[in-house]
């Protein structure tokens, strides 16, 4: 079968590729267009290492084909921060040290930011469980959360 | 230690490690993230067959597929034999190279057996395929007593286990018997009031790193080879290529990506001889990466283990003798770590008898690897559920029944040494002090506490350190960042230094780069590469002393260093950093300090967790409500970084304890290597993680600083147990406590009260 | 003089058991030269790669040329990796 031609959106810019029929969004954005900071951990969609927003919503560039890209606008770890000024969730993730080998900090970065943007003051619950599709084996989670936490403060403009 | 609490200026705080940012945008590249120019995609094919005889391997469909450029089997690989040190413990090098490939036989579901390099990943993996694999089935055995028993399948022919006098004449799966100790048990025994013993098992658990394994590896036509991997050590990666395929260590030069976790896991090799033999056929680099099923199938867990303790004491609570037999399941090859379960397990304890004895033994799954502290975890589990007894039955608290029979300064350790001063008291006093300990419970709550010990070990680091002509800083090490280790290594050279952490950039260094250090692991960097960045830095204040003393026309001996200056009486103004920095190439060129030790002298690690649960008796699911742990670390260099390792420590305990386990079916497939069905905890199955860094400082280390990676996984098992113990009454002498089993013990436990 | 225990395996392979012995050595290699001359073939043993040697409580993961103070103490163990 011929490569797929595919035009989309990622982190603001207009994209164009070809990819395999079989590829994912995943295979495209590590292996195509030299994205590598989404990561993968499982293939399968249970780690969340990952992890994208596409179209406003959370999802696992594992688990969607790269033609399914197709008029779509994606948002990977890459474009979390605005130019040279760090997202609060990226922010505090260092401040906290809420960060050991890293692999599934990208996918924590674009989880949490997805969670604040559709809930500003998240309980640690729901943070928990929001969160609960992004494998951690470094932290125990325990220092993620907290900086989630605070990111979501700091994005609401309160003092943590 | 030559450093002294209550002066240091960065040692203790909290910056932002050095890598950070590249890790919270993406930019860090891990081992799959490289790619070379005209790179080939490598795949392995491997064993559906839990043991079978390799009847023939035919691969022309395979070569004649278009786009595939190269294919090996293990009759590619020489021969090897012999041992290997891989920095940490000698490794047989035969056993590894038939991991790597098989040769006759296949040994576990997953053990690889041919490998194909072709021209996109698709084609590799079309071209597996097309490999016919002629096998002869074997009768396969996977649990650990099975493998024991005199009729149980045979997996080596040459296997005589060893340690057992004379050497017996049939071969079996006992690859070697151990026994440690020391005293007279039988007369301990013979004076207890109290003797409880039990048998208790653990089932295999993965490391469960994020990151899967993966390289890219590059030969030239004249036999320089490059490996970019992710690894807990480049020079064990090396080393092992190196030998397994007969080259020189100097023509393999491996660069270490950033590492998404390795626990153990990674301090060996699979995929990189791989694709080095790979890319030599097709003279084309060859990146190869393990799906998360090849990860679970075909990378060491650590052992499964069946296991007797028994543990006596007087009326008073003192124990009068401890016993156990560990039994380890190694895998294929023989290795399992049951030494160190044998050597720590009752080491928080101050015995006058005690005997251990140890079998290694191999079954149908794959080649165990090290997991955070190997071994010690299965122990600790078994002999802290015992002295949880032994407590109960003997009426006293569980904590001042540790203390009263706790491991201190003096105590002589199992494996015969004399502690020196060690932080297990410290530890047992902490947790009684500690309002977690003294809240209160509700109904089906219950609390569980569970001390443990790592030995932690020194070994083998070079570091440099380069004084930049601005006065900025250098420092070259060779250990892989797993857990924020450059921050260390930066905070301590700028200790040393005076300056400012920012003004040191610490960097990790190739195998070409920088002399041998040992692996990232054994919660040795800290201790170790610390150790010889510091000297290295001091190595570079004695150089930076004598040109100041040249540019001043001073003795040397009148001149100090304080605050990152360099100062004389008979001058107003220091000479710092940057100003002697300036006249290096005046004053006799680059200044850098070199430092190249075995460290000695590493600090063991004694700790102590508490556990509370609540057990839903409906579905037998098992909440952690609370749980603290508390560890003497010698000293926190970095205490988020020290604490993160207590609670990353703390999740895996957790895991193993309640749900991890490698499920077989009849014919020794492994049902569950996903992270769906081998259930890791997520965010939601935790709460907050609360640490107590106890700091009794190691002498020898210049800050004080005793390892602490891996001693905080050894208490959690026992302590969940025993938690769940306290909560409803039925002790689980068997892991993980998943809630079907759960809820058939507590069934089992309500019809036998009726 | 170093002060050796033989315990465990190697207490029970050459010692009847268990043997706190002093022998002469200034060094972990002469110490085992020593031992050897008392039971023989245990030197073949200590000198194993995966045997490690506890020195007044300091444990070397391979010690054989590691200085032995007077007086010392001196346990052969089992060597340990890590993860």
């Amino acid at each position: 079968m011929a490569k797929q031609h595919v035009n989309t959106t990622i982190n603001g810019d207009p994209v164009e590729f070809l990819c395999e029929p079989d590829q994912t969004v995943l295979d495209v954005l590590r292996d195509v267009l030299g994205l590598t900071g989404s990561k993968e951990g499982c293939g399968t969609g249970d780690c969340g290492a990952c992890s994208v927003i596409v179209d406003g919503r959370l999802s696992c560039g594992c688990l969607m084909l790269g033609a399914e890209a197709e008029g779509r606008e994606i948002t990977t770890v890459e474009g979390i921060a605005e130019g040279d000024k760090l997202h609060p969730v990226q922010q505090r993730i260092l401040e906290e040290g809420a960060l050991q080998c890293a692999f599934c900090t990208p996918g924590f970065v674009v989880a949490a930011k997805a969670l604040i943007d559709q809930n500003p003051d998240p309980t640690e619950t729901e943070a928990r469980y929001w969160l609960a599709g992004n494998l951690c084996r470094c932290t125990g989670y325990d220092k993620i959360i907290r900086a989630v936490m605070n990111a979501a403060a700091d994005v609401r403009g309160e003092a943590a | 230690m030559t450093y002294e609490d209550g002066k240091l200026k960065v040692v203790g705080t909290r910056p932002i490690r050095p890598d950070g940012v590249d890790k919270v945008t993406g930019r860090a590249n891990f081992g799959a993230d490289h790619s070379m120019p005209g790179m080939l995609w490598g795949r392995i094919l491997r064993s559906p067959h839990a043991h079978a005889r390799i009847t023939g391997i035919d691969v022309s469909k395979a070569e004649a597929l278009p786009g595939v450029k190269a294919v090996v089997t293990g009759a590619d690989m020489a021969e090897s034999s012999g041992s290997a040190d891989a920095g940490e413990s000698a490794i047989n090098l035969r056993d590894l190279s038939r991991n790597v490939l098989a040769h006759d036989k296949v040994l576990y579901d997953g053990h690889a057996i041919a490998a194909i390099a072709a021209t996109s990943d698709k084609i590799a993996r079309e071209a597996l395929k097309l490999i016919d694999v002629g096998y002869e089935v074997l009768p396969h055995v996977m649990d650990v007593d099975e493998a024991m028993k005199p009729d149980a399948p045979l997996l080596h022919d040459d296997m005589f286990t060893e340690g057992i006098e004379p050497t017996p004449e049939t071969s079996s799966n006992i690859a070697k018997k151990m026994v440690i100790g020391f005293g007279d048990v039988d007369d301990g025994f013979a004076k207890a009031d109290v003797i409880i013993e039990r048998t208790l098992k653990t089932a295999p658990v993965h490391q469960g790193y994020i990151e899967p394994h993966a390289c890219v590896a590059t030969i030239s036509e004249d036999g320089q080879a490059v490996v970019w991997c992710s690894s807990q050590g480049q020079f064990v990666i090396r080393d092992l290529c190196s030998q397994l395929l007969g080259m020189e260590a100097a023509d393999v030069r491996v660069i270490p990506a950033e590492i998404g976790g390795g626990f153990g896991g990674k301090t060996t090799v699979y995929l990189e001889p791989v694709a080095l033999m790979l890319s030599q056929k097709s003279s084309r680099p060859v990146k190869m990466t393990m799906t998360r099923g090849e990860v679970f199938r075909a990378t060491g867990p650590t052992s499964a283990s069946s296991m007797d303790v028994k543990i006596g004491a007087t009326r008073d609570g003192r124990i009068t003798a401890a016993s156990a037999e560990f039994r380890f399941q190694a895998g294929a090859f023989p290795g399992s770590p049951v030494g160190a379960a044998c050597m720590a397990s009752f080491a928080p304890y101050d015995l006058e008898n005690v005997s251990i004895t140890g079998y290694d033994v191999v079954t149908n799954g794959p080649k165990v690897a090290a997991y955070r502290a190997p071994g010690a975890p299965q122990g600790a589990y078994a002999v802290e559920t015992v002295v949880d007894e032994l407590a109960e039955a003997l009426n006293m608290d569980p904590v001042d029944f540790r203390a009263l029979n706790g491991a201190r300064e003096g105590t002589k350790a199992p494996y015969g040494a004399t502690f020196k001063v060690v932080g297990n008291l410290e530890c047992l006093e902490a947790t009684k002090d500690h309002p977690h300990y003294k809240s209160n419970l509700g109904p089906d709550q219950g609390r569980g506490v569970a001390s443990g010990f790592w030995f932690n070990i020194g070994g083998q680091s070079a570091a440099t350190v380069a004084i930049n002509p601005d006065g900025t800083v250098s420092v070259v090490e060779g250990n892989p960042d797993i857990g924020g280790s450059r921050a260390s290594m930066a905070m301590m050279a700028a200790e040393v230094f005076g300056v400012a952490v920012e003004k040191v950039r610490p960097m990790i260094a190739d195998t070409a780069s920088i002399a041998h250090n040992d692996v990232t692991g054994g919660s040795r960097v800290t201790f170790a590469t610390g150790m010889a960045v510091v000297q290295a830095s001091e190595d570079a204040v004695e150089q930076l002393k004598k040109r100041a003393a040249k540019m001043w026309d001073v003795e040397v001996e009148d001149v100090v260093w304080q605050d990152g200056a360099a100062h004389t009486a008979t001058k107003d103004a220091p000479l710092t950093l940057a100003d002697i920095a300036a006249q290096a190439g005046r004053t006799g060129g680059p200044i850098t300090g070199n430092a190249s030790i075995n460290a000695r002298g590493a600090g063991p690690a004694f700790t102590t967790h508490i556990c509370d649960v609540e057990v839903d008796r409906e579905t037998g699911a098992v909440e952690i409500l609370r749980y603290t742990a508390i560890q003497d670390a010698g000293k926190a260099i970095h205490p988020s970084f020290v604490e993160g390792q207590m609670q990353g420590g703390v999740a895996q305990g957790v895991g193993w304890a309640l749900n991890e386990e490698y499920i077989y079916s009849t014919d020794g497939n492994m049902e569950n290597p996903g992270f769906l069905d081998y259930r890791m905890p997520v965010a939601s199955d935790l709460p907050m993680i609360d640490t107590v860094v106890i700091e009794v400082p190691n002498p020898s280390h210049p800050f004080g600083v005793r390892g602490v990676g891996e001693a905080p996984i050894v208490p959690p098992l026992a302590a969940v147990a025993n938690a769940v113990y306290d909560a409803v009454g039925v002790r689980m002498t068997e892991l993980p406590i998943s809630p079907p089993r759960l809820l058939a013990a507590i069934d089992a436990y309500k019809a036998a009260a009726e | 003089m170093a002060r050796v225990l033989l315990s465990g395996d190697l207490g029970r392979r050459f010692a009847d058991g268990e043997a706190e012995i002093e022998v002469k050595g200034d060094s972990v290699r002469h110490v085992i030269a020593a031992l050897e001359d008392l039971y023989p073939g245990i030197a073949e043993v200590l000198s194993d790669g995966r045997m490690a040697v506890a020195i007044d409580g300091t444990i070397h993961q391979d010690g054989l040329y590691e200085p032995v103070p007077a007086d010392a103490e001196v346990i052969f163990m089992p060597a340990i990796g890590g993860g």
